[in-house]
């Protein structure tokens, strides 16, 4: 997993709560089985014009203009800014392979919901989450300057906007280790492998039926 | 000993290690897998040069990809074909118990795993699908997981997390008639919000929901996520050990009166502390109908489209008119006025026997209206359709105009070919209403089976408590 310390990055607003993972990538495209390629289709209902399919050439399709990811001034963005509940239904784990794919590194929003949440830091994607209050101080700074840019400290938890200011934010420590170090889950638990063994030995007798 | 809630049973059973910060190492006894999520984890695995670490605990199916029709000539798409043969293989490679498309036990993971017997109580149990709630129907604690976790539990049998805050929804009273599971999930999800649960376990408890069947039980639960919480939950009584006997993979014998001995433990304590309480009169409850592009914007069959312009909230005014926008509906339009093209009846929220019944009850001698371009009933597994079948189901639906299906997950959200076309407004037991979820441009509204089949009949919304 790729390591995330400190960015520097353009912000791109999509004022709305809600967004859920059908719309950040649809599903005709989880009909891939593998885990890139997914960014030309991020978003990709509200993106385009007409409809998209897999293994289409995105290229010389129809951009809406009247999406904001398409506008000349957020482009190159690393950074998403975005309401309430961001990423709720579906558990696809191709909403942060797009999202990752297309260029973003983080996500301020004022909820996650919770699959989205945990799929994020298992991709080197932080999310943030910041109180409604200053969400919407960001939305109308993002709003007033072309070319606004946040830079984010993972190691301190801080957002630094330009004028100064700093925002702090909360990160678990286990889930923050493991991003700064670009730490692959499933070889941290394997360090473990000697106390599963020895649970399973006790969870077989509690409960043989289990392992039948 | 303190008071516990479910959820801390059922957390603390599975332990394995525990982080400075809380976050825990959790064994799962049972991983479900399908066609979509999996393809990824698998090659993970296979790239690491790792194994499956309890091959015994999976179960696998593939059920988003496949037609439910003409099935003797195999999956037209390629793209969705491959999908397919890449669990196939990836089960055959690994040893994995399949159920493949033409097995009669095939259907949609979440109805399946309990049909099977392969959902307990006291069980972990994870699935790359965030409707693998409905498995809390069962005193088990189930969750959607996404690939990368998938391949964690095939390689370790656990998962990384933290103890969530425990919720109590407590619905007591009697439903009223033509109300069902379904309308109380929506109106749960109604008062509290999609992301009211977020960050809790939900424990569904009271009279209404111990007088529920296990199937009603897991519409409930299933649509926790829906409410934002990654878990729902019942305690088990009678209903839950009946529904398990004898099923083909429940224990038998000495070992079933063990299991139900230690499953009658699975109950919040009395006096058990929850972080939160929410509760309903189950007599107030109405057949409820989504209005919207989110499973929060919903009302009762007799109220009407609600007006943004009465809304304080600034962000949820402007929901709600992108929301009216999207859907093609006017403010204060009634329910009941709203007109239908196309019904559908399926997915894991609602395709189990007694969906099937229920549906079956309001078509029957009946046709559906003039309006309704297609109506169909997709059943949730082989066997939910045999059974149907057994009871003449079928024919009822055919001679009402029904289409019946083979089963899968079909247009809940349309990665087969069943799908709306833009502009198509249906009335569908599913779980989301999102933008494009069941077709590009397609207007969904969530209801019950007996909703479902009574506004195919009538080609617009009834309220079916005055019927």
């Amino acid at each position: 997993m790729q390591k995330f310390t400190l960015l520097n990055g353009l912000v791109a607003p999509l004022d709305r709560a809600n967004v859920d993972t059908d719309a950040i990538i649809p599903k005709q495209f989880l009909k891939s089985i593998k885990r890139s390629g997914f960014g030309p289709n991020l978003f990709d209902e509200w993106r385009y014009l007409d409809h998209g399919e897999p293994g289409r050439d995105n290229s010389g399709r129809s951009l809406n203009p009247d999406f904001v990811l398409n506008q000349p001034r957020y482009q190159g963005a690393q950074i998403l800014l975005a309401r309430e509940n961001f990423g709720c239904g579906s558990s696809r784990e191709h909403a942060p392979w797009a999202l990752e794919d297309y260029g973003f590194r983080a996500i301020i929003a004022t909820s996650f919901a919770d699959i989205f949440f945990n799929n994020c830091f298992k991709n080197g994607l932080l999310p943030i989450r910041l109180a409604a209050e200053q969400v919407d101080e960001l939305f109308k700074a993002v709003a007033a300057h072309v070319g606004y840019k946040l830079a984010i400290d993972l190691a301190q938890q801080t957002i630094s906007v330009p004028d100064g200011k700093v925002y702090k934010f909360e990160v678990e420590a286990f889930r923050k280790h493991c991003l700064l170090n670009g730490l692959d889950d499933i070889g941290l638990t394997l360090q473990h492998v000697d106390e599963i063994k020895t649970y399973e030995v006790k969870h077989r007798a509690a409960q043989p039926w289990l392992f039948a | 000993m303190k008071a516990q809630t479910l959820y801390d049973k059922l957390w603390y059973a599975h332990v394995v290690r525990q982080e400075a910060d809380g976050t825990a190492l959790i064994y799962i006894d049972r991983h479900l897998v399908h066609e979509v999520t999996s393809p990824q984890a698998f090659e993970g695995l296979k790239l690491a040069g790792r194994k499956l670490w309890r091959t015994a605990s999976i179960l696998a199916v593939a059920d988003h990809n496949v037609p439910t029709t003409g099935r003797a000539q195999g999956i037209t798409d390629p793209v969705s074909r491959l999908q397919v043969e890449t669990l196939d293989s990836n089960c055959a490679e690994y040893g994995v118990s399949e159920f493949k498309m033409n097995d009669v036990r095939q259907g949609i993971v979440h109805v399946i795993g309990p049909e099977q017997g392969a959902t307990l109580p006291g069980m972990t149990v994870v699935c790359g699908d965030s409707h693998t709630s409905t498995h809390g129907a069962f005193a088990a604690l189930a969750f959607g997981i996404g690939t990368s976790e998938v391949e964690h539990v095939m390689a370790t049998q656990c998962l990384l997390m933290k103890k969530t805050k425990a919720m109590r929804v407590v619905v007591d009273g009697t439903l009223g008639r033509g109300v069902t599971a379904k309308d109380i999930a929506l109106a749960v999800i109604g008062k509290i919000g999609t992301a009211g649960g977020t960050g809790y376990s939900i424990e569904f408890a009271g009279s209404a929901i111990r007088a529920l069947s296990m199937e009603g039980r897991m519409t409930l639960c299933n649509m926790a996520i829906e409410a934002g919480a990654r878990a729902g939950m019942v305690a088990v009584d009678d209903n839950t050990i009946n529904y398990l006997k004898g099923r083909p993979f429940a224990p038998n014998g000495e070992m079933w009166d063990k299991a139900v001995a230690y499953w009658h433990t699975l109950h919040s304590d009395e006096g058990a502390q929850f972080d939160q309480v929410v509760k309903f009169d189950a007599a107030q409850i109405k057949p409820q109908v989504t209005w919207g592009t989110s499973p929060e914007m919903v009302v009762a069959v007799d109220g009407r489209v609600p007006d943004p312009a009465t809304m304080n909230d600034a962000v949820k005014r402007d929901a709600a008119e992108r929301a009216l926008k999207y859907m093609g509906l006017k403010a204060n339009t009634p329910i009941a006025e709203i007109r239908i093209d196309k019904v559908f009846i399926g997915s894991c929220t609602n395709a189990r026997i007694e969906d099937m019944r229920a549906a079956a009850v309001v078509a029957k001698g009946k046709h559906v209206a003039a309006n309704v371009k297609l109506a169909m009933v997709v059943p949730g597994s082989g066997l939910v359709k045999l059974q149907a079948e057994r009871e003449g189901l079928d024919k009822i639906f055919i001679a009402a105009g029904f289409e019946w299906r083979e089963p899968g997950c079909s247009m809940c959200l349309a990665m087969n070919d069943d799908k709306l076309e833009p502009g198509e407004r249906c009335a569908s037991t599913s779980n989301r209403n999102f933008e494009g979820r069941q077709g590009q441009g397609g207007r969904t509204h969530l209801v019950s089976p007996e909703m479902a089949a009574a506004a195919a009949i009538a080609g617009h919304f009834v309220d079916t408590t005055k019927s």
